[in-house]
């Protein structure tokens, strides 16, 4: 869906000197149907990616949803199962994007240059699965010309939350134009996340409402030059 | 209409109230930064909601031996225990006490049980007066409505609305001043404390070790309710068990500052029996029932088990997105929020109320504030999974299964992308008209194009170069 984020990654890791294998054959983690209480669907999905990424060194994942998905959730699905210990081994080696520059490879400045003044949104699952609040922060911290401006409660869900968007639209967008109040409130050109979903949430209500603010991924910010 | 229908429609109704947001929003901003002061007071937050946990943790997995320990030392001191295991037991039981005692008015403290098993009506129904003694419970009383929140019954009113309400049904005059309008309800209720026959108390916790109640309050007129009458009944839930007296010192704190903000509230009070000799005061008569009322179901369930922990401090509503912005009543719970969403599929039929289960982002806000460690957005999560394990829709088991088999075949996952980029392009034909299959996506938002190069082939074409 946002071919855009990947190729920024690939970008930004090789740039670092790291070779990047994809696995061409997978295409979703299962959290649609895990979330929707399909455990069944959603172990016949996972099972795959568990398989395919036995033999990875290290697992990057450019979105924090997904990556509680595999790093969590994962483990609660197959708990009791054959695979519960191949989930767990998988659990260990798998890194939501941002955490894996800055905590494994140490890394915060990648070299990115970004002449605007954004505002970061935490995405629930990054935050409160993988309790990932810093490493964003101090990677934007780094990039020449930006500046970050926190929103007055950035750690308040935008409202996505999956199937919920559209089994209770009135709801998701009503949380969806609190948290776009308070973005727009600080007056940032960019609101910058390290969750597609949310900001496919937050672009689409913007959209509509044809207001100027745009929303663009972490990696997307890290692979400008 | 159904329990679901009705969510959806008053969801739809207060996500449009801009006014009811405002005033949630601003209520709710004002408790944040006044519980945050009171958390910083503690040494250590986290340490102090892992003590609190394990002390519950212990209180709910001994139940059988702390409940017992608790009725014996009460009775011991000439209480009368009754044990009710449905709702409609526990109200016959607080009808029979009234009946025997040919009482006429009864003044309450506020009691959620007493919510629960709907004791009002049936008092009422019976041909009793029966008397909010709390401000905000006594204002929702005169409205003839449900507490909004388990903490903070009337937040969904202005002090205009409440003049406004006072004046129609106590023929006050109008002022926007809190403390006159706090003067008007005392005036009312002061008269009601010295006439009851019967007061009714609701328990915050209660004191295995020492055979005690504990009551929490901000206005002493729970205090009141529990001295004043001869006869004083306390309508609790068997999950209120704290194994010893000491374990008050941590958690009359943590239940101020998640559910107020305060560091401790004004009145905390224990209750141990009725009058002994030689004591110039007290009731002469003093009642305990203690409700079921599928709660053991609940602790049947290993997995959810820790629900039961629930100290009702309000916290996870506070902070609930959902709860902010559908407001209290649309729950049509008696517990709402996050722990309403997680309780009342075991307390009143999964089925039924599963919908409130998915009616969640599932952000983890709740979890991270309550202070005795309830898992509760993964208690959504569950409840989804036993919710569709024992009732699955069939389209969505079929939509799942299809989407299991469409991704995991490469061919047909980019074939199915491709359809997607086709019907995109059809899609404003029917974009933003009732024909709309994503409709619920775009009443309200637009879809990000499917951009014209995916990662996969932009992967496949450098590979080659």
């Amino acid at each position: 869906m946002f071919p855009k984020v990947g190729i920024s990654v690939v970008q930004i890791l090789e740039r670092l000197g790291h070779t990047i294998d994809y696995p061409q054959d997978l295409a979703c983690c299962g959290q649609p149907a895990f979330n929707s209480g399909y455990w069944d669907e959603a172990r016949a999905v996972a099972v795959n990616v568990l398989r395919r990424l036995e033999n990875a060194e290290a697992v990057v994942i450019a979105s924090g949803s997904c990556g509680a998905m595999l790093k969590v959730f994962y483990q609660e699905l197959f708990a009791g199962t054959d695979h519960e210990a191949e989930a767990k081994a998988v659990s260990a080696k798998c890194w939501e994007f941002s955490e894996f520059l800055v905590k494994k490879l140490q890394v915060t400045d990648v070299g990115a240059r970004f002449p605007a003044k954004v505002t970061f949104h935490d995405g629930c699952h990054g935050l409160r699965e993988l309790h990932n609040k810093a490493a964003p922060r101090e990677l934007l911290a780094k990039v020449r010309g930006l500046e970050l401006v926190e929103m007055q409660d950035a750690e308040v869900c935008c409202g996505f939350g999956g199937t919920f968007a559209v089994k209770f639209p009135m709801i998701s967008t009503a949380m969806g134009d609190v948290k776009c109040a308070s973005a727009l409130e600080t007056g940032a050109h960019y609101i910058v996340s390290n969750d597609s979903s949310c900001l496919m949430q937050l672009q689409g209500l913007l959209d509509r409402q044809r207001k100027t603010t745009k929303t663009i991924h972490l990696a997307e910010i890290l692979a400008k030059t | 209409m159904s329990f679901v229908q009705e969510f959806k429609t008053q969801a739809l109704r207060l996500t449009h109230d801009l006014r009811h947001r405002q005033l949630i929003q601003t209520a709710l901003r004002k408790y944040e930064i006044v519980r945050d002061k009171s958390r910083a007071a503690f040494r250590d937050w986290q340490a102090a909601r892992q003590a609190a946990a394990e002390t519950k943790w212990e209180a709910i997995n001994h139940l059988d031996k702390y409940l017992v320990e608790f009725t014996d030392k009460l009775a011991a001191r000439g209480t009368k225990v009754h044990w009710a295991s449905t709702a409609s037991q526990a109200r016959d039981i607080i009808l029979g006490i009234i009946r025997e005692k040919k009482a006429r008015s009864i003044i309450k403290s506020k009691a959620m049980t007493s919510e629960e098993i709907h004791l009002n009506e049936a008092l009422e129904h019976a041909g009793y007066e029966v008397v909010e003694s709390d401000l905000g419970e006594f204002i929702v009383q005169l409205r003839h409505e449900a507490p909004y929140h388990i903490v903070f019954p009337a937040m969904h009113l202005s002090r205009g609305d409440i003049s406004e309400l006072f004046t129609r049904e106590l023929g006050s005059a109008q002022t926007d001043n809190p403390e006159e309008l706090t003067m008007i309800a005392r005036r009312v209720l002061r008269e009601k404390y010295v006439t009851a026959d019967i007061g009714l108390t609701g328990a915050n916790f209660a004191i295995a070790e020492t055979g005690m109640i504990s009551i929490t309050e901000n206005e002493g007129n729970a205090r009141l309710t529990g001295s004043l009458p001869k006869v004083v009944i306390s309508l609790l839930g068997i999950e209120k068990i704290l194994p010893r007296l000491e374990d008050l010192a941590l958690f009359l704190p943590m239940l101020a500052v998640s559910g107020t903000g305060q560091a401790l509230t004004c009145y905390n009070s224990l209750y141990g029996g009725p009058r002994q000799p030689g004591e110039s005061d007290g009731p002469e008569e003093y009642h305990v029932v203690l409700l079921d009322n599928r709660r053991t179901e609940l602790l049947a369930d290993a997995e959810q088990r820790d629900a039961l922990h629930c100290i009702r401090c309000g916290a996870c509503l506070n902070v609930c997105p959902i709860f902010r912005n559908v407001g209290g009543h649309t729950y049509g719970t008696t517990y709402s929020g996050p722990i309403g969403s997680v309780i009342t599929p075991h307390l009143r039929g999964l089925q039924d109320w599963k919908h409130l289960s998915y009616a969640s982002s599932l952000c983890g806000a709740c979890t991270e504030t309550c202070p005795v460690k309830i898992d509760l957005h993964h208690h959504l999560l569950q409840n989804r999974r036993n919710a569709s394990n024992q009732k699955p829709s069939t389209l969505e088991k079929m939509a799942f299964k299809l989407f299991a088999f469409t991704v995991n075949r490469p061919g047909l996952y980019a074939f199915a992308r491709g359809a997607g980029r086709i019907a995109q392009k059809l899609h404003s034909l029917v974009k933003r008209t009732r024909l709309d299959p994503a409709g619920g996506w775009t009443t309200t938002r637009d879809l990000p194009p499917i951009a014209s190069q995916t990662f996969k082939e932009f992967w496949k074409t450098r590979n080659k170069s």
